[in-house]
């Protein structure tokens, strides 16, 4: 294979800028949640890298991206523990090395498994959520990229397009979202009680960094250097700030104000949205893909109170119904091979992934739930996961008082 | 001797501080406190979620005078932190059994 200079120097550099996005998604999250657990929440996030790199690169990379078993359904285990690094990925024609597109890849894996800490903010245990990280990013994530991702995958074989991960991460998490939701159950005291984010300056800044990593996430997906990516990097800027626009366009006009956490929300709706078609669609298309995106996600996120479950932080909402919306739209967008027929296999991808991420999950939480356990009990939840489940405080103004034991 | 406590607008600190100085009171305790009177607070946002912020942010002082202070501090602290609008706050005055100042041990009224 020929390895070129400057697409690998951006796979590196975008594979990094991917796995920025955790931390930026710890400071998010973490400026969402009551202070109290604002600790448990970003070392949740760290946790995750953590966990799903090694699992990644010991057998989940080889399950999604390894020859194909048969069927379009699973890669086999060739490519465990990164073996055969300099070998061309099956299916692919890549001009980067191999080890660098596995590289790029674990960062997406990484991301998709911390999106789901939103869903269990407030009350999910540590250990718990580990342990189901490493187990889902075998049992749901890897499959789904398979299919979508690998050119040996069903999916992909059918014609159905992701640049970047619609379905694999954004409604991938978005469906495990909801069974997680259901199998943890609702806080205490939701959706009477008052839990409104502690401090939104962090959730601003976070918004931030994941906007610049998501050129990354996106712009890498064109896995070269040159007009692809720039269309990607470009589409995603454009549905980012229409995200942001259609979000407080409909929340002023529904609540009376345009908010700070809307605003940011609306960022994260139109890069969600945009995820799937941003190399295959113009720059006009992003535009209005990001605006659905984000009007999307800001009707999206009363859904939870509708229907009862308790999505702490809005994952269905925003990463699963913008991801949809993203997804079936570029079928009618795309620059190359619009129409029925494509948004067929569009939609057929969608309720796939939505299945298997749902039915999976569920089953993943239910066992993790009664084995290691993945909820805190209701005492600890009260007082806070951040000095009963890591001894921490993460706001000391003087107020703590805390004196030296032994 | 008494203590006068007082619960303000944030903002007029200032303004009642240095009018107590201009009294001749040159030492005061402050704390930022929470509440809600006739004031009405203020509701909140987060997607979609609207809360109730009833508490309004508050400033408590408190100073201990000599008994026959006690009348024209409090009306040196009202018409200080006087807006006119609602929740301006209020003063009282409690009586003071004791008073100790800690560096010297000085007691009653040679420790105001």
């Amino acid at each position: 294979m020929i390895v070129d200079a400057g697409d690998t120097a951006w796979v590196l550099g975008a594979a990094a800028l991917v796995l920025f996005m955790t931390p930026g998604l710890a400071l998010f999250y973490g400026g969402m949640v009551r202070s109290k657990n604002v600790l448990a929440m970003m070392v949740q996030n760290l946790g995750a890298i953590a966990i799903v790199s090694v699992v990644w690169a010991i057998v989940a990379y080889s399950l999604a991206f390894g020859p194909d078993a048969g069927g379009g359904f699973i890669g086999t285990l060739r490519l465990a523990g990164l073996a055969h690094p300099n070998a061309q990925v099956p299916g692919y024609h890549l001009t980067v090395p191999p080890l660098a597109f596995a590289a790029f890849q674990m960062m997406f894996a990484v991301i998709t498994a911390a999106l789901l800490t939103g869903t269990g903010a407030d009350r999910m245990r540590f250990s718990g959520f580990l342990v189901f990280a490493a187990l889902w990013s075998i049992v749901v994530y890897a499959p789904i990229a398979h299919w979508v991702f690998s050119p040996e995958g069903w999916l992909f074989k059918r014609g159905v397009l992701d640049f970047a991960g619609g379905n694999v991460v954004e409604i991938d998490s978005g469906a495990s979202a909801l069974a997680l939701a259901f199998v943890l159950g609702r806080r205490h005291g939701w959706p009477r009680d008052v839990m409104a984010p502690h401090s939104l300056p962090l959730t601003v800044v976070g918004a931030g960094i994941l906007w610049f990593g998501w050129f990354g996430f996106n712009a890498g997906s064109a896995l070269a250097s040159g007009h692809v990516a720039a269309q990607a990097f470009v589409s995603t800027q454009l549905a980012a700030c229409t995200g942001l626009l259609g979000w407080i366009l409909v929340e002023r006009w529904r609540t009376g104000h345009a908010t700070t956490l809307g605003a940011a929300s609306g960022v994260v709706a139109g890069l969600v949205a945009i995820t799937p078609a941003c190399g295959y669609v113009n720059s006009m298309a992003a535009l209005l893909i990001g605006f659905l995106g984000g009007v999307t996600g800001v009707l999206a996120v009363s859904a939870k109170f509708r229907f009862g479950y308790d999505d702490a932080l809005d994952v269905v909402g925003v990463h699963g119904a913008c991801g949809v919306v993203g997804t079936l739209l570029l079928g009618v967008l795309a620059m190359h091979g619009a129409g029925a027929h494509l948004l067929g296999e569009q939609a057929l991808a969608v309720i796939v992934t939505i299945a298997w991420a749902f039915t999976l999950t569920y089953a993943v939480a239910w066992l993790v739930e009664r084995s290691v356990g993945l909820r805190v009990p209701r005492q600890v939840e009260i007082e806070g996961l951040d000095t009963v489940v890591h001894a921490e405080s993460a706001y000391d103004f003087g107020n703590v008082r805390a004196t030296r034991m032994g | 001797m008494k203590l006068i406590t007082a619960v303000i607008k944030p903002f007029k600190l200032d303004d009642v501080k240095s009018a107590l100085e201009t009294f001749g009171v040159h030492g005061l305790t402050v704390g930022e406190v929470s509440g809600y009177g006739r004031q009405k607070g203020h509701t909140e946002v987060y997607r979609g979620a609207e809360y109730q912020v009833d508490f309004v942010p508050k400033v408590r002082l408190d100073v201990v005078v000599a008994d026959e202070d006690a009348a024209d501090v409090v009306d040196v602290i009202v018409k200080a932190a006087s807006t006119g609008q609602i929740g301006d706050g209020k003063v009282w005055a409690t009586p003071v059994d004791q008073l100790v100042r800690v560096r010297t041990g000085e007691r009653g009224p040679d420790a105001l």
